[in-house]
């Protein structure tokens, strides 16, 4: 059974990539980019959810995700509930399903979800009311399938449609990348023609290859002739455990600098999820530069995000009142 | 089958098929039972007049089965399940002797709660409970236990159950002083530092799903210290839940060279793998981990081999709380009690072992492991027996289920195999009919 899917094949669940079809990311990049006027008006609102009630539950910190959820939400005329679980709520002994019960008592219909264990959001899926949506903001190092799909939005309107002449290298912290994950699976779907990983061996997952990337360990040569680069960010905490040296070192081996741009496409795009490390993984040069879309990344969340939201929603005809 | 007497002494078990793997028995015979004890196989004694008569036709006559790992959660856990409980689900799963690690809560590292769960099984009456004292003090890893006391409590071993040692210089000591008193020390071999809080294998499954991976070094790296130790030492270790062909094979090149060691395997790495957590089913969350197809292959002939001599239930009895959550924030374990004869009979039907095989895996093979004098159907011996209809189907629902915990991901299969009748010490304890 795949939860995300409804009998006819529409998007129910937004959870992750894997286990979606070309088509219906294709559906979701085409609603987006609807939307994308919508939020360009000065009248930025559409009234397609109004009167439903959407829950960001948030059980990790974040600042950039639940706002462009909230955004999105709010522009599609829904009311919208923060809620941010942390850790000193946890320890008065609420399971998590406890607390999706009660929300749930509170005729929510769709939840935002990010927790920092893998599968937290395929779990609220599964226990859900049949009617209420889920949507994953971010599951341990599982998926982040919005921020995927705000990528592909980005790729798709600066490269055009077809992905198939696309070379993409995703560069930094593949083993513990959620993004990762949902991008690898994102452009393996919409056919891309090479997709690469490029980190030292610490940072890349046990048969990565399995995910149907090409693995380097050398940022020239990962970069070689790619028309994107996603640069991921690398999480400070990695520096203290036996993975990485030193900041130095890896900004010298993996940073991305202007210099080393130079191997890749002449209008090479160059992404990253933010927020960024500047100095670390890459340079302000290059994330300022020309090549660089980070921010138009960010306004095309709030579409994205519109769009799978509408979507899940639309499906629900089964709704019992 | 006459109106059983309150206590029948002697009991005749007719018409069945006896394998009595440890004599080498495999032939249609009745069984004599007399004071708790085998009285005679094949013809009656002189004068033999049973008090009850046990039809066993059509089904198979063997020791009783001894679960080499199964934890009653009594002490310290009792909303999970009890020694009456899962003492009722191992007579009706023909299991006549289980063995408790020392992780209840308090841990078995005083006389006190190895007699504790001794009186308590005792009072059940319904299956054997031996316990493994723990290796350290409170299964801390730093300080040895007293492991005399232990001993002369009845702990047949000593172990760390799943709990780490502070150092490598601890497990030596650990085992010097196991050897100085004859005790199995009972190894669950895993590296601490390279499983790093992991609660999948580190392999492409782990790999898609983002859970954090444990890798097979974990496991190899462990049982090659462990048996250069156990060289170093000269004690008697015995390898828990095996998951690895490699760690297998160590294991048997280890045997070969006259090692002192011996291993199991529990039933749920012979059915499932990696593969199995893909959509996030907690019911397969285990600690050590499912790992590859090429692994659950190596095992089972690890296990046709011999080089694991025995097959458990590593039953882990939850409640249902326990299982609902995030994948990698559930409890790992299954609740295997009454699956044990069914899914290990199903070997014999994919033509891994022969039924005598198979069923020395289950009764003689774990009493040597454990240093038990049961495991057989020989004359004087206790009459602990299983008597099971191989060929018999059931479901397994939560209606047949006899164990306190339901969490078991072959929950809904059909089972081939079922145990009709239970003997403990020549006394009946479970009856299918009943």
């Amino acid at each position: 059974m795949n939860l995300q899917i409804d009998e006819q094949g529409r998007l129910r669940h937004f959870l992750s990539i894997d286990g979606l079809n070309r088509q219906l990311l294709t559906e979701i990049l085409d609603t987006a980019e609807s939307f994308a006027g919508v939020t360009e008006q000065t009248v930025k609102k559409v009234p397609l959810l109004r009167g439903k009630t959407i829950v960001n539950l948030f059980f990790e910190a974040s600042t950039r995700t639940r706002t462009t959820f909230e955004l999105a939400a709010k522009r599609l005329s829904a009311d919208v509930l923060n809620i941010n679980i942390t850790q000193s709520s946890a320890v008065k002994g609420e399971t998590l399903l406890d607390t999706l019960r009660n929300l749930e008592a509170m005729h929510v219909d769709m939840f935002v979800v990010r927790h920092s264990d893998s599968g937290a959001a395929h779990f609220i899926a599964s226990h859900v009311a049949p009617h209420v949506r889920v949507i994953n903001a971010g599951d341990g190092r599982h998926s982040h399938p919005t921020q995927a799909m705000l990528d592909m939005f980005t790729v798709r309107r600066v490269k055009g449609p077809d992905f198939g002449r696309l070379r993409v290298a995703i560069v930094g912290d593949i083993l513990h990348s959620r993004v990762a994950r949902s991008q690898i699976h994102a452009l393996n779907l919409l056919n891309t023609g090479e997709v690469r990983v490029v980190a030292p061996a610490t940072l890349i997952p046990a048969h990565a290859e399995s995910l149907g990337v090409h693995v380097y360990h050398d940022l020239q040569a990962g970069i070689e002739g790619v028309d994107v680069i996603i640069m991921l960010r690398l999480q400070r905490e990695r520096m203290q455990g036996a993975l990485l040296p030193s900041e130095h070192e890896y900004y010298e081996l993996f940073g991305l600098t202007n210099r080393k741009l130079a191997h890749a496409q002449p209008d090479v795009t160059v992404m990253h999820p933010g927020p960024i490390n500047r100095g670390v993984e890459m340079d302000s040069e290059v994330a300022d530069g020309p090549h660089s879309v980070i921010l138009e990344q960010v306004t095309h969340g709030i579409a994205v995000r519109m769009a799978v939201m509408s979507l899940a929603m639309s499906s629900k005809k089964d709704k019992p009142e | 089958m006459p109106a059983p007497a309150d206590k029948p002494d002697r009991i005749r078990i007719s018409g069945g098929r006896v394998i009595d793997p440890a004599g080498g028995l495999d032939a249609e015979h009745d069984v004599y039972i007399a004071a708790g004890r085998i009285a005679a196989v094949g013809s009656a004694p002189d004068g033999f007049q049973p008090d009850l008569e046990i039809e066993a036709g059509g089904c198979i006559v063997c020791p009783g089965l001894i679960d080499i790992s199964a934890r009653v959660r009594e002490p310290g856990q009792e909303h999970k399940a009890t020694i009456a409980s899962e003492s009722r689900a191992a007579a009706s799963g023909g299991i006549t002797t289980l063995c408790c690690p020392p992780d209840t809560i308090p841990v078995i590292d005083t006389p006190a709660v190895t007699e504790l769960i001794r009186l308590r099984a005792e009072t059940t009456g319904l299956t054997r409970i031996v316990t493994l004292g723990a290796l350290t003090r409170g299964l801390a890893g730093e300080q040895l236990s007293e492991m005399a006391a232990l001993r002369k409590a009845g702990c047949i071993g000593v172990s760390n159950a799943l709990q780490p040692l502070a150092n490598p210089l601890i497990l030596r000591r650990a085992m010097e002083y196991a050897a100085t008193f004859d005790l199995t020390v009972f190894l669950h071999a895993n590296d601490h530092w390279l499983s790093n809080r992991g609660c999948a294998h580190e392999g492409r499954v782990a790999t898609r799903m983002g859970l954090p991976g444990i890798p097979e070094a974990a496991e190899t790296a462990a049982v090659a210290r462990d048996l250069a130790l156990v060289q170093q030492t000269g004690v008697h270790a015995h390898f828990c839940r095996l998951t690895s062909e490699r760690a297998a094979r160590m294991v048997a090149r280890a045997q070969y060279d006259g090692l002192p060691v011996s291993a199991d395997v529990a039933v749920p790495y012979l059915y499932l793998s990696e593969i199995d957590i893909s959509d996030f089913n907690t019911q397969c969350h285990l600690i050590p981990p499912l790992r590859t197809v090429e692994d659950r292959q190596g095992l089972r002939e690890a296990l046709r081999r011999g080089t694991l001599s025995a097959v458990c239930s590593d039953h882990q009895p939850h409640e249902p709380d326990a299982k609902l959550g995030p994948f990698p924030a559930t409890e790992p374990g299954i609740s295997g009690l009454d699956t044990l004869l069914p899914l290990a009979l199903q070997l014999v039907h994919d033509q891994v072992l022969q039924l005598p095989d198979l069923l020395h895996r289950l009764t003689r093979g774990p009493a040597e492991i454990l240093g038990l004098p049961g495991g057989t159907l020989a004359v004087g011996a206790t009459a602990d027996i299983c008597i099971f209809d191989p060929e018999r189907t059931w479901m397994l629902d939560t209606t047949t289920m006899r164990s306190n915990g339901h969490n078991t991901p072959f929950m809904g299969w059909e089972m081939r195999g079922r145990v009709i009748h239970t003997l403990l010490a020549g006394r009946p304890v479970y009856s299918l009919a009943d």
